[in-house]
């Protein structure tokens, strides 16, 4: 792990809270799992055109591979290139399971679970900050988490991969506004039902 | 109630085409010369907002196709259309749809002015246009199902586009179980080889069906679709 300097931000962002804020091009941009195995779901955007949006699937047919590791490029609706993954100690991150909703958690897993807190809620919060609404919350990152496909067409959550200490570091090609959801989900086992606290660095090597 | 069937027409190769499908009505697609790709988008007509939510079907499925017995989320936990038939057996979530750049790149580009409609167009502009005329753009397009395709994933998250996997007179239907608006593009899939522009046609059936019984095999799949039903049907009677 090289050692940060022009440190911009340095922060803890707990279980079910959110962050928002912009990566300038040539900042590196580190996220640290620290207890292992957290689910941080993440949304990007050209900063300067947010309709130019990350794309899930244009991301992943660019590199014809489903699974984000060091040296994707995360590409937007208009194929440009926001940032690249430049290293990963986790070695594999997903974007096809979405972000948890208080309406699909009533699909997955109880009707009764309306309730309970779920990361399009911090998506909300924290994109309207920034100007986003609801149709602007596209397909994200998921960080940490372990969602393969079969090649039967089958799609299960795994236990993680992740474990404390480990981090995944990105490196922004052009102004991009982030928008961070560190899951809160107490219902999936992907994260041993625990959701626990990660770290952001962002700094300009 | 049996099927009665209300219109049926073509969408030619490279066109868009939507409508509005409503509840207790379902359309059929039917692959005519064998190799289509349809590239669709669905959204609740009543409020283009919600609309189908890619991660959202496949992990309340735990799937990465779409066929028979399995349907399509909103983002608000409800079902915007059921597949109640298939004859296909994988249809492709994940693929992407073809960008007017990618498709100069692939398949070079042919002018209106010389080819009328032969010319090359994008899914993803045509896509874009089709929205337009409900006053959506690029916010509200989202990842398609590409209907008649198949990608599939080895081990490693490799990603496969396997040919030959619609025939001709293979059929997909789609049951809306609310005010659905559908948007189609009939064209190439990103991954398909080959360098010859050459977009193949779909028949479209528009059907008045029944509802969707207690015991509908799409309700009762699995007991995330049982709750999305429940869901839906407290929203769309």
């Amino acid at each position: 792990m090289s050692t940060p300097t022009n440190i911009s931000l340095d922060v803890v962002l707990p279980a079910g809270d959110g962050f928002s804020g912009v990566v300038k091009a040539g900042q590196r941009f580190r996220i640290i799992d620290l207890e292992g195995n957290q689910a941080v779901d993440t949304l990007f955007y050209n900063a300067d055109d947010y309709e130019d949006s990350y794309s899930a699937v244009e991301t992943i047919c660019a590199q014809r591979n489903i699974y984000l590791t060091k040296g994707t490029n995360l590409v937007t609706q208009n194929g440009n290139v926001l940032m690249t993954i430049v290293d990963d100690t986790c070695g594999r991150h997903d974007t096809l399971g979405g972000a948890c909703s208080q309406e699909s958690n009533m699909v997955r897993y109880d009707i009764g679970k309306r309730h309970m807190h779920a990361c399009r809620q911090t998506f909300l919060r924290y994109g309207k900050q920034e100007g986003l609404e609801k149709r602007d919350i596209t397909h994200n990152v998921n960080f940490f988490m372990n969602v393969p496909v079969t090649p039967e067409g089958k799609l299960t959550f795994e236990d993680g991969i992740s474990e404390s200490g480990k981090y995944v570091e990105l490196e922004a090609r052009m102004d991009t506004l982030v928008v961070i959801s560190n899951c809160p989900q107490l219902n999936n086992p992907c994260n041993a039902y625990n959701p626990t606290p990660v770290r952001l660095l962002i700094w300009k090597p | 109630m049996s099927d009665q069937i209300l219109w049926e027409e073509t969408v030619h190769g490279g066109q868009t085409w939507s409508h509005v499908l409503e509840r207790g009505q379902a359309l059929r697609l039917t692959d005519v010369e064998g190799g289509a790709n349809v590239s669709a988008l669905f959204y609740n007509s009543k409020q283009t907002d919600e609309r189908y939510n890619m991660p959202d079907t496949l992990k309340a499925q735990h799937i990465a196709r779409l066929t028979e017995g399995f349907v399509l989320y909103s983002d608000m936990g409800r079902i915007l259309c059921s597949v109640t038939q298939d004859t296909v057996g994988w249809h492709d979530p994940i693929g992407g749809t073809l960008s007017a750049a990618q498709v100069k790149a692939k398949y070079g580009e042919k002018s209106y002015q010389e080819h009328r409609n032969g010319w090359t167009q994008s899914a993803r502009e045509g896509l874009l246009l089709e929205l337009a005329k409900y006053s959506m753009g690029p916010r509200d397009i989202t990842p398609t199902l590409n209907l008649f395709s198949k990608v599939q994933v080895d081990e490693a998250g490799g990603m496969h586009y396997i040919p030959g996997n619609s025939k001709a007179g293979d059929t997909v239907e789609l049951r809306a179980e609310m005010d659905v608006l559908v948007v189609l593009a009939a064209n190439h899939h990103p991954m398909e080889p080959g360098s010859v522009y050459a977009p193949k046609p779909v028949q479209l059936t528009v059907k008045r069906v029944a509802a969707p019984a207690a015991d509908d095999p799409c309700r009762v799949s699995r007991p995330e679709n049982g709750r999305g039903f429940i869901l839906t049907e407290r929203y769309a009677q």
